[in-house]
């Protein structure tokens, strides 16, 4: 009986480590594509060519994390890993690729913050910025998680989320601190994202088992986050923001605004009109 | 090209000089720091580990199919190609000669001694050097530049504008 217990106990887990892994990779993901919808668009060159390489950046920690979902998955009997994910279009070969391009919004895993769309200038460089400080702790935590992959991909990542958050205060600062016309821009940026930001940190059930439980609480994450969000806010002189109690939640456990469906139609087109289209 | 009778890791890690990162075409993958160990299995197999320099850096897989082929070329039969993510590549594993080739193909090297790059807005930056001029009366143009591992910068002595391969 008790081996029994450890076993289901194990199972359990790795499922949960599939889903976290997934959940990392769809935020990821999914800012990485929004981010990358200013390609052409930016205000000045330089920040353009800012925006795709964040997006690069972003776009490469998903590819890191869906590689490792997808070894997970593929080490699983395949009906046992197809009850774990739900492929829209059932692929022959779990990999990277299908992960990203074979599933509906239902199994999509992503915060709703990061689904919202970019809006201009001041509300694209917030929810930048309000995901690199989120990253930012997270994966100073996740770098010493007992698996072995998932840190490592964490302590890859937090180098490239570092120089983002640098990046990101310092347009929060210079938006907020800026004229009247860019802080009015600013105020009206967080009245849009606020309500999203609670979710990040409501534990998902998957992300209790996998991590959150031993070694990340949500708490330590979320008053990290608030106090940065703050510090940075004072010197921008935009007013001092708290986490109530009500927020948007629903992301992580699939449930999207219409927002998300749009990024995949885009995003998806091409695998779905041509399946296993390489160039 | 390295006969079956010297396959040696020394030998292969000369060899490995002729591979060159695609974006920054002086700068061998060797002094670029990304090589990280080279195993000799037997006569036929070879295991190379490999780290990125950011992770979504579109070189790499370029040059994993280019260490692939010159391998196979030189006469091995399997060759396996590992990415590592931990420990981070970090710009101090760049060597001396690289950072040397790269100031001569007009970028900024790193600096020599790596301050960790610190998530502080604003923050105060050493003097970079201007490739060109040599001055080191030099400005922040963007903080990112025409690929991952650069920023733009301009010389305020010679009007120059040029990249300096950044903290990382």
């Amino acid at each position: 009986m008790e081996s029994d217990t450890i076993v289901m106990n194990e199972t359990a887990i790795t499922d949960a480590l599939i889903d976290c892994t997934l959940q990392l990779a769809d935020d990821s993901l999914i800012m990485g594509h929004r981010c990358s919808e200013w390609c052409g668009h930016g205000p000045v060159l330089e920040q353009d060519i800012a925006l795709t390489n964040i997006a690069l950046d972003y776009v490469g920690q998903s590819r890191n994390l869906y590689q490792y979902a997808a070894l997970l998955l593929e080490q699983l009997p395949k009906e046992k890993a197809l009850s774990l994910v739900d492929f829209d279009i059932i692929p022959e070969h779990i990999t990277e690729d299908s992960l990203a391009y074979l599933r509906d919004v239902g199994a999509f895993k992503n915060h709703l913050l990061f689904e919202q769309p970019n809006g201009d200038w001041a509300q694209t460089i917030l929810k930048i910025f309000f995901f690199s400080v989120y990253r930012f702790y997270l994966f100073q935590q996740l770098q010493n998680n007992a698996d072995e992959r998932l840190a490592a991909i964490a302590e890859k990542s937090v180098k490239e989320v570092t120089y983002h958050l640098k990046w990101s205060s310092e347009w929060v600062i210079r938006l907020g601190d800026g004229t009247d016309e860019s802080k009015f821009r600013m105020l009206q940026a967080i009245d849009a994202l606020w309500p999203f930001v609670g979710e990040l940190f409501e534990p998902a059930g998957y992300e209790t088992l996998c991590y959150y439980s031993d070694m990340l609480t949500f708490e330590r994450l979320r008053s990290d986050w608030l106090n940065k969000i703050n510090q940075i806010f004072e010197t921008a002189t935009l007013p001092p923001q708290s986490i109530g109690r009500w927020h948007q939640t629903g992301g992580k456990n699939g449930y999207h605004s219409e927002h998300l469906g749009y990024i995949l139609a885009e995003m998806q087109f091409l695998q779905r009109t041509f399946p296993n289209a390489i160039w | 090209m390295v006969n079956r009778s010297n396959h040696t890791e020394e030998a292969i890690w000369q060899l490995l000089e002729t591979v060159k990162d695609p974006e920054v075409p002086v700068l061998s993958v060797v002094d670029l720091g990304i090589v990280r160990k080279v195993i000799i299995e037997d006569e036929n197999t070879i295991s190379i580990a490999v780290t990125p320099t950011y992770s979504g850096c579109p070189a790499m897989d370029v040059i994993r199919m280019q260490l692939r082929i010159l391998l196979l070329e030189n006469g091995f039969k399997q060759v396996n190609i590992q990415q590592v993510l931990s420990p981070a590549w970090t710009t101090d594993w760049m060597s001396e000669k690289g950072k040397e080739q790269l100031k001569a193909y007009g970028i900024a090297p790193p600096l020599p001694k790596q301050t960790v790059c610190h998530p502080d807005a604003f923050q105060e930056e050493e003097a970079i050097q201007c490739p060109h001029c040599l001055s080191y009366h030099t400005r922040l143009v963007s903080r990112f530049g025409s690929t991952a591992c650069k920023a733009l910068y301009q010389c305020l002595d010679c009007k120059e504008p040029f990249d300096y391969f950044k903290c990382h």
